[in-house]
């Protein structure tokens, strides 16, 4: 759906992206990570036609991005904003009338999102009436007021409580479900691990990995898991062709073991081995987390 | 449904709706008006209490010399200096003028009063002695003063202004005033409204609200959205405010002129003009001129130009304030960059002030009035002189020229500088930003 060819932006200084590609498909979340000053928010401005590139191209369903697409867009920005001594119902018809709706149109997009999210009193307040969640709700609905198909959500749970957090996330997934595209951009990264079907993950100005969650999940397993145990007969020990033990532990109750497996052996072979010496609790496969495969990345690239 | 039309939508509608913007409106007229009363009043009424005189006069000379007038009563007394000034505070009476035998050669003559006497009052009486004794001293030197009075030439220079139509009355005083209510109020609101469209953009980016409304619309729809939407606020301010004056003086000129005497007075010197010259009351007649000087004054074209030129520098300063605002997180930051706008506007306004009213058609005056930067105000003193139609139509254009020279500057600073937070900005970044190409 969004197609991200070759972008190079350089500022004054510093080249705030270099060479970046990234493919968005149609209907899926997708994660765009990294730390601060990554670059994240340079990409985004250049999708919204904030700015321009200095060379590469984006298109929107095949289409070279054009003013047309404003419409298509909804974009949440990290740092939320609206006027303070406006009314909440004229501010929202003004920015969903930037967005080229009509007015009639808006106000029944409007009214029916305010009642979706119990928020029909606030009409006539203005924002400096209202609490920093209660805002943040405000500023959501402006985002997504004008159905659009890609929406692009800048550190979208900084500042929202657990409560209003998961309705935001529910509706999101709502409208994820109804075919729009999301694109999450977060330093955060374990805060959308689990939402996200695809993401990138970008370092300083460059994209250093891209791909599907699981896959790329997948591609950093490396055979480890933690077993937890009760024995009466000492600990554990490594079994150099079944495996390796690589950490120890002991928890409140019983023993915890972090081992890798040999490459020809599997969890069967482990158990076997185990079963007649220890009393089995638990076992799990350690995976790594998204930010521990940044991390590798970015030491790797060190 | 446009964008920059929303935009601009949004800018007048949230100011107009203001209650300040109201209070605003028909505070100001309000005010001015009720000046304008006060000032006719004091002209027509003068002050009222009339002021006692005694006059101690051991030379004699002066004795029932003197004329009563309006505010002065004299009365002559005997005795001495000091048993005079004795009664005076007694009786709490206001002035005692002391002439003492030789006055002449001791060069003494006082007033005594509790108070400070007005520099009015003592003008009056030094004026009223000094004929008192010129006449007595021609007479001594055996000259007839009939024939000096008869001799005694007034002049009284009428400035007619040669146009097309034939000639019509010039008054200089009218010019004048009229020149500098409109350069003033021009410099005034170039002030507040460049002020306002800086106010905006800072709000804009201080709320982070930009952001979003910059991904809807481009950046320069919304500055000129927002500066031609502060641009109609001040208009409509200004077309309120006419016809609000006009209205108002047009019910207290019928108020004032139904009080009898008042009317009476003008009447009278409308009628007795001959008497007027013998009897100049300076301040009346001062106001009748003003009023009758006020008429020769082409109104509408005057309104005009004015509109044209607080349009036109109102589009110059408020594109560069809208950069300025753009450049800065917060208001205090402004200081370092308003100077060089502000600069011009005060230049050209001491100056208009002080040397094109008295010299209109200089070079000086001519140069000033076509340079954009300078012209809303300069012109704004010139046009109601009398200005060639090639001049004004000259710096009209230069005029428009210049807003959109400035406005294609300021954008290009604007649409980086709205974007940029937390960095202090220097002049060497601003220029760094005009060379961003799109």
């Amino acid at each position: 759906m969004l197609s991200i060819k070759n972008i190079v932006k350089q500022y004054a200084n510093h080249r705030a992206l270099d060479d970046v590609s990234i493919e968005v498909e149609q209907g899926s979340i997708f994660g765009l990570l990294g730390p601060n000053g990554a670059g994240k928010t340079s990409l985004i401005r250049i999708i919204n036609q904030i700015t321009a590139p200095d060379s590469g191209e984006i298109r929107i369903n095949g289409e070279k991005l054009n003013p047309s697409h404003i419409s298509q867009i909804g974009y949440l920005p990290e740092e939320r904003g609206l006027y303070k001594k406006m009314e909440i119902g004229d501010q929202m018809l003004y920015l969903a009338q930037l967005k080229g709706m009509s007015k009639s149109e808006a106000t029944k997009k409007i009214k029916y999102w305010f009642e979706k999210m119990e928020m029909q009193s606030w009409w006539k307040k203005k924002v400096e009436d209202l609490s920093k969640g209660m805002q943040q709700k405000v500023q959501f609905v402006a985002t997504i007021v004008h159905d659009p198909q890609l929406i692009i959500l800048d550190e979208p749970f900084s500042g929202f409580d657990p409560v209003n957090a998961e309705i935001i996330t529910r509706e999101i997934l709502e409208l994820n479900q109804k075919g729009a595209t999301i694109i999450f951009s977060t330093h955060r990264m374990e805060s959308v691990e689990q939402l996200c079907d695809n993401i990138a993950l970008i370092h300083k100005s460059h994209k250093i990995l891209d791909g599907k969650v699981k896959s790329i999940k997948n591609s950093y397993r490396n055979n480890t898991f933690r077993i937890d145990y009760f024995s009466d007969h000492g600990v554990i020990e490594s079994n150099p062709e079944i495996f390796q033990v690589i950490n120890e532990k002991t928890l409140e109750e019983g023993k915890q073991v972090t081992v890798k497996i040999a490459d020809d052996k599997n969890t069967n072979d482990v158990l076997q081995y185990l079963l007649p010496k220890v009393r089995i609790t638990q076992v799990n496969e350690v995976i790594p987390s998204i930010n521990d495969i940044f991390i590798q990345n970015v030491t790797a690239l060190n | 449904m446009n964008k920059t039309l929303l935009i601009i939508q949004r800018e007048y509608f949230s100011r107009v709706k203001k209650k300040s913007f109201l209070l605003m409106t028909f505070l100001v007229p309000t005010l001015f008006i009720a000046m304008y009363a006060v000032v006719i009043f004091i002209f027509i009424k003068g002050d009222d209490k009339v002021k006692e005189f005694r006059v101690l006069d051991e030379s004699g000379v002066f004795v029932n010399k003197l004329q009563d007038k309006k505010n002065i009563d004299f009365k002559y007394i005997n005795g001495s200096y000091s048993d005079a000034k004795k009664e005076l505070i007694a009786s709490e009476g206001d002035f005692l003028l002391y002439i003492p035998k030789n006055y002449e050669a001791k060069n003494q003559i006082e007033i005594v009063s509790e108070k400070k006497p007005g520099l009015n009052i003592v003008g009056d009486v030094q004026d009223q002695m000094e004929n008192v004794l010129q006449n007595k001293r021609l007479l001594e030197a055996g000259i007839d003063t009939s024939i000096i009075n008869q001799a005694k030439a007034k002049v009284i220079i009428q400035a007619k202004q040669i146009t097309e139509d034939g000639e019509k009355d010039a008054s200089v005083g009218a010019t004048f005033v009229v020149g500098f209510v409109a350069a003033f109020l021009i410099y005034i609101s170039l002030f507040i409204y460049g002020t306002q469209v800086m106010r905006g953009v800072i709000e804009e980016k201080t709320t982070r609200i930009i952001e979003v409304i910059v991904s809807s619309v481009k950046p320069f729809q919304l500055m000129l959205g927002k500066i031609l939407g502060i641009g109609m606020v001040g208009l409509t301010q200004f077309l309120l405010w006419i016809i609000l004056s006009a209205g108002l003086a047009t019910v207290a000129g019928t108020i004032m002129l139904k009080t009898d005497s008042s009317k009476a007075k003008i009447e009278q010197m409308k009628n007795n003009p001959d008497q007027n010259l013998q009897q100049p009351d300076a301040r009346t007649s001062a106001f009748l001129n003003f009023s009758e000087a006020a008429d020769t004054v082409d109104f509408p074209y005057i309104i005009g130009t004015f509109l044209f030129y607080f349009l036109g520098g109102y589009l110059i300063y408020s594109a560069l304030f809208a950069a300025v605002g753009s450049a800065v997180d917060n208001e205090t930051e402004t200081q370092q960059f308003m100077l060089p706008i502000t600069l011009p506007l005060i230049f050209t306004f001491i100056i208009g002030m002080n040397f094109i009213v008295n010299n209109p058609d200089s070079n000086l005056s001519f140069w000033l009035s076509m340079i954009p930067f300078t012209s809303p105000i300069a012109m704004m003193i010139r046009v109601p002189f009398g200005v060639p139609l090639w001049q004004l139509l000259l710096s009209m254009s230069l005029l428009i020229g210049g807003f959109i020279f400035t406005t294609w500057v300021a954008a290009r600073i604007y649409r980086v500088g709205i974007l940029m937070y937390g960095k202090k900005t220097s002049y060497k970044e601003i220029a760094k930003w005009f060379m961003y190409k799109e």
